[in-house]
C-alpha cells in the first residue's frame, strides 16, 4: 500500500478506536442509572428515593392483582425474585399485562414505599409460539408437576 | 511494482463507469428476486404463519420491524466503511455509494421505529418510551439525516464528503451500543429473537418466513442502493463524454419511436 493511503488508514483507524473509547467511557459513567431503574430489591432497601418519579418493575406475583370493583383503580405486587414491591395504579393496564408477566410501573414512592403510578407498561419476552404449541407446552407442564407431587 | 498489480481489480472497482455497466445488467434480475422475495414473505408472514399465544396478531408486524432495523444497522456499516474507503483511497465511487446509503438507511431507520411504535401501542401500552433501545435507534435516525445534511453543507463536494465520512465513522460506535441495548440496560424492548450463537426463541413455523422477509429486505436495500448511486453517478459524470452518449443513445431511441 502506498505510504500516504496507509497513513490515512491509520488515521481512520485512530477516529473510530478514539470515538469509540470516549463513548464508552461515557456509558461507563452513566452505568446502569441511565433508565432511573430500580429493582424492588433495591427500593426495599431503600436505594430509591422518594417523591421523585422513578421506574421499577419486575414480574407481576400470581393473585396479587386486585381490582376496585367501582373504579380503575388496581393494586397489584411486582417481585424480582427477591423482594416485593406493592405497585397502586388508576389507569387502564396494557392487553399483554397478566398475573407471572413482566411489567414496568413509573411515578413516585410513598412513605409506606408503595409506588403511586401514572404509567403501567407492559414488557413481553423474545419468545413466539403459536397458540397450540403454547398450549401443549402448558399441559406437558401441567402433567409433569402432577407427576412430580405423586412421587 | 509487484504490489501495485494486485490492487488493480480494486482500482476498477473505483470507476464509476464500470459500474453503472456492470449493475445495469443485474438490475432486471436483482429487481425480480426482491419483489418475488417480498411478495413470498409478506402473504406467508401476515396470511400463512400461525398467530402468537400470547400477543395474536399484533406480532405480525416483526416481519416488516425486525428486517427493517437489521438493513437499518448493517447500511450503517456499509455506508462507514465507503466513507472510510474514500478518505483512505480517494476513491470516486465510495463517496457516491456513501452519499447513497444516508438517505435510504434514514428512511429504513425512521420505518423501523415507526413500526416499532405501531407495535408498541397494543403490546405494551406506548408508542414511545425512552428506553436504551428506542433512544439508541433514534440517535441513529440523526446521524444518517447528519451525513446526509453534511454532503450539502459545503461548498465543494469533496469537502462535504470527507466530513460526511468522518461523521459515519465515529457514528458506528452507535451501531453495537444499539445492538447489545437490550442486554447492558433494563429496556422496555425485549431481549433479541434472532441469536448468533443459539437457536432463535420462535417456533420455525413464525421463523421461515421472517427469514424469507430478512433475505427480502437485503435484495431490497442492495437494489435502491444501486439505484441511488447510479442516478449520483449519472449526476456527478454529467461532462464525461461515456453520459454524454448515452444520454444521446436515449434521445434518439425516443425519437425512433
Amino acid at each position: 500500500m502506498h505510504p500516504i493511503r496507509k497513513q490515512r488508514l491509520q488515521m481512520v483507524i485512530l477516529l473510530v478506536v478514539a470515538a469509540s473509547a470516549i463513548v464508552g467511557l461515557m456509558m461507563y459513567m452513566i452505568g446502569q442509572n441511565a433508565n432511573y431503574f430500580y429493582t424492588p430489591w433495591q427500593i426495599t432497601n431503600g436505594e430509591a428515593p422518594q417523591s421523585v418519579n422513578i421506574r421499577a418493575g419486575g414480574m407481576v406475583v400470581d393473585n396479587s392483582v386486585v381490582r376496585s370493583p367501582d373504579s380503575l383503580d388496581v393494586r397489584f405486587k411486582v417481585t424480582d425474585g427477591r423482594a416485593v414491591l406493592e405497585v397502586h395504579y388508576g389507569g387502564i393496564l396494557p392487553d399483554l399485562f397478566a398475573e407471572g408477566e413482566a411489567a414496568i410501573a413509573s411515578g413516585q414512592l410513598d412513605q409506606n414505599l408503595v409506588l403511586q403510578a401514572t404509567e403501567v407498561l407492559a414488557k413481553h419476552d423474545e419468545n413466539y409460539t403459536p397458540p397450540e404449541v403454547a398450549e401443549a407446552m402448558n399441559q406437558a407442564h401441567q402433567q409433569k408437576q402432577r407427576e412430580e407431587l405423586a412421587q | 511494482m509487484a504490489s501495485s498489480k494486485g490492487w488493480t481489480w480494486f482500482y476498477r472497482l473505483g470507476s464509476p463507469r464500470w459500474f453503472y455497466e456492470t449493475t445495469g445488467r443485474w438490475l432486471p434480475w436483482l429487481g425480480a428476486v426482491t419483489l418475488l422475495l417480498i411478495s413470498i414473505g409478506l402473504v406467508w408472514g401476515l396470511g400463512f404463519a400461525p398467530q402468537d399465544a400470547k400477543q395474536g396478531n399484533s406480532f405480525r408486524i416483526i416481519y416488516l420491524h425486525v428486517p427493517v432495523s437489521f438493513l437499518a444497522l448493517a447500511g450503517y456499516y456499509l455506508m462507514a466503511i465507503a466513507g472510510a474507503i474514500g478518505l483512505v483511497w480517494r476513491m470516486k465511487l465510495s463517496y457516491v455509494v456513501m452519499k447513497s446509503a444516508a438517505p435510504i438507511g434514514a428512511a429504513l431507520t425512521f420505518l423501523a421505529l415507526f413500526t416499532g411504535a405501531i407495535w408498541g401501542k397494543p403490546t405494551w401500552g406506548t408508542y414511545w418510551v425512552w428506553d436504551a433501545r428506542i433512544t439508541s435507534m433514534l440517535i441513529l435516525l440523526f446521524l444518517y439525516l447528519g451525513v446526509l445534511a453534511l454532503q450539502y453543507a459545503f461548498h465543494s463536494q469533496e469537502a462535504g464528503s470527507k466530513a460526511g465520512a468522518i461523521l459515519a465513522l465515529v457514528g458506528t460506535i452507535n451501531i453495537p451500543i444499539i445492538y447489545k441495548s437490550v442486554d447492558w440496560w433494563y429496556t422496555l424492548h425485549q431481549p433479541a429473537t434472532i441469536k448468533l450463537t443459539s437457536a432463535p426463541s420462535m417456533h420455525p413455523d413464525m421463523f421461515q418466513p421472517l427469514l424469507v422477509m430478512i433475505a427480502a429486505l437485503y435484495c431490497f436495500y442492495a437494489l435502491a442502493l444501486i439505484l441511488f448511486t447510479r442516478a449520483e453517478i449519472l449526476r456527478r459524470e454529467r461532462d464525461a463524454t461515456w453520459v454524454r452518449d448515452l444520454a444521446l443513445q436515449a434521445e434518439s431511441s425516443r425519437e425512433n419511436e
